[in-house]
């Protein structure tokens, strides 16, 4: 029974894998574009929170309304008046340009709210959870998240494919240059891009902060697991992303129970086995078959 | 007045000039056939006229207003539309979903699914497959039908028939009459001369990016195509004639 307890936390983890990976994945989906600074924004997202929470004295899933469009926002003007500039044949310049914001966001992060680790209080929702027999209790707060990102996954998944602009998206992401061709302002479609994708981890953030505590520096380690759920599940490739972040999940918390059993390697190692076993013999990920030029 | 008016245009790629001096006038629905042999300049003609090569000089007016300073995926709401060489259909998308994102730039007019369907019947059973698993024909046909879906007042049509089997090109060109008939301007690049002459008003060959010949196809002697074509009037002395010509000049054509 411990083992499907395990399974079943992992799952749950990997909800918020995959929510926090979902922007990492589609900004490299549509524009080939990483993000180094992902794991930065996420920590921005849950320190907004921090201010929206204290200042207007309401619960962070409340702080969502105003940190989510604060981040968009900041994405859309990024991408247009940034990132677009880094965008071309070399991957280089974003990498540098995104390494460079992550440093600054924490050099920021780091003036403004001192290096003091933080929470966010949730409230009772944070620590109630359902019982389902007696070795098996689900927390209603991972569940939350865990459907939380099954809605922004399946919502993308359906605007990608489904509407006009979604299919602006991916025929810019196919041929930027035919895509101009056909009256699509590829530059605008980047910015709506990484909107979507700050708004995503925007939630990532603050779910973050909800269930752990938090420091200005902690963004990079953030972006290890968003990157390793993105390449397990394949590069671009949205239902991997979730596939990935479940695996890596469950990964973390069966190797935790491994560990307790039999004392060999902690959690998270088993999830960078995983990744590295998927980089050596799948190097497109489990769901990543397209193969680009 | 002329649809499309070319005057002094200059262009070319990093520091390599392709086009030199071009001028051309195309009229509301006519069709124009751009001739010429490989790295003339009839590719980088289009693609600059599209907006997608940026020109150095010079001036392109369409419908009378001036064109340089307009991004492609403007142009295109203007009412330019282009098939590029090699039809660059989007792999990921299906045939409908193609024909779909000719019409992102919602330009009012006739052209919807079902009247391109009428004109490429063909298509009609392809709807639902992944637009890089057609044939070289069917994506000709569906490239085409997406210009079309942009609802465009000129349409440039970059090597119509490179490729192509002699049956599909009939096919290809037997739609052009109900193109041009709702009154689109067809400006196309075709590298088969006896069928540039079939179908075009008007034929405008270019050597090493300059117009070498400029008449209607029933005004041409062919001996004075050959010679624009081939450059056996030897306007290019200055490369050292044939042979001289066969390096440097390999633009993107």
């Amino acid at each position: 029974m411990e083992w499907i307890n395990a399974v079943v936390q992992g799952l749950l983890l990997g909800g918020l894998f995959a929510l926090f990976a979902t922007g990492l994945s589609l900004a490299f989906g549509v524009m080939r574009f990483v993000n180094l600074a992902h794991g930065d924004l996420a920590i921005l997202g849950a320190f907004l929170a921090v201010s929206t929470t204290a200042s207007m004295d309401i619960n962070p899933f409340i702080s969502l309304l105003v940190v989510v469009p604060i981040m968009t926002a900041l994405g859309y003007a990024l991408q247009r008046f940034v990132f677009n500039r880094t965008i071309g044949e070399d991957p280089l310049p974003s990498i540098l340009v995104t390494f460079g914001l992550g440093v600054v966001l924490q050099n920021l992060l780091l003036e403004r709210y001192s290096a003091d680790s933080r929470g966010l209080d949730a409230g009772a929702l944070e620590t109630s959870s359902l019982t389902i027999n007696d070795d098996i209790a689900v927390g209603w707060f991972p569940v939350v998240i865990l459907v939380t990102a099954l809605v922004v996954l399946i919502g993308l998944h359906l605007f990608l494919r489904r509407t006009r602009l979604g299919r602006a998206f991916r025929a810019t992401s196919d041929a930027p240059a035919t895509a101009r061709l056909m009256g699509i302002d590829d530059r605008n479609i980047y910015a709506v891009v990484m909107a979507i994708a700050f708004a995503t981890v925007a939630v990532a953030g603050v779910f973050l902060g909800i269930r752990q505590t938090f420091g200005p520096t902690d963004g990079p380690a953030q972006l290890v697991f968003g990157f390793e759920a993105v390449v397990i599940g394949g590069l671009g490739s949205l239902w991997g992303t979730l596939l990935g972040g479940l695996i890596l999940g469950v990964a973390q918390t069966v190797g935790n129970q491994i560990d307790a059993d039999f004392g060999f390697l902690s959690g998270p190692l088993y999830g960078h086995l995983i990744f590295l076993g998927v980089l050596a013999f799948r190097p497109t990920g489990l769901l990543g078959s397209r193969s680009r030029s | 007045m002329s649809l499309l008016e070319v005057s002094g245009l200059v262009a070319g790629y990093g520091d390599f000039q392709a086009l030199f001096d071009i001028d051309l006038d195309v009229d509301e629905g006519e069709t124009l056939a751009v001739i010429g042999a490989n790295g003339a300049g009839k590719t980088t003609l289009l693609r600059t006229v599209a907006g997608l090569v940026r020109a150095w000089s010079g001036e392109i007016r369409f419908d009378g207003t001036d064109l340089l300073s307009v991004s492609a995926h403007r142009r295109v709401r203007e009412g330019i539309a282009m098939v590029p060489e090699g039809r660059q259909l989007f792999p990921s998308l299906n045939v409908r979903e193609n024909l779909q994102v000719g019409a992102y730039s919602r330009r009012p007019g006739a052209w919807i699914v079902p009247r391109v369907l009428d004109v490429f019947p063909l298509l009609e059973p392809l709807m639902d497959r992944p637009a890089d698993v057609l044939s070289g024909g069917e994506q000709q046909a569906a490239a085409i039908g997406r210009a079309l879906m942009t609802n465009p007042r000129l349409i440039l049509l970059d090597e119509a028939s490179l490729g192509l089997a002699p049956v599909v090109v009939k096919q290809v060109y037997n739609a052009l009459p109900s193109i041009t008939e709702a009154g689109t301007t067809v400006l196309v690049v075709e590298q088969d001369i006896s069928q540039a002459l079939a179908v075009a008003d008007r034929v405008l060959c270019l050597l090493e990016g300059r117009v070498s010949l400029e008449g209607s196809p029933s005004e041409l002697e062919r001996s004075q195509i050959t010679a624009a074509y081939f450059d056996l009037e030897g306007r290019s002395d200055q490369h050292g004639g044939l042979e001289g010509r066969s390096d440097g000049h390999g633009g993107p054509d």
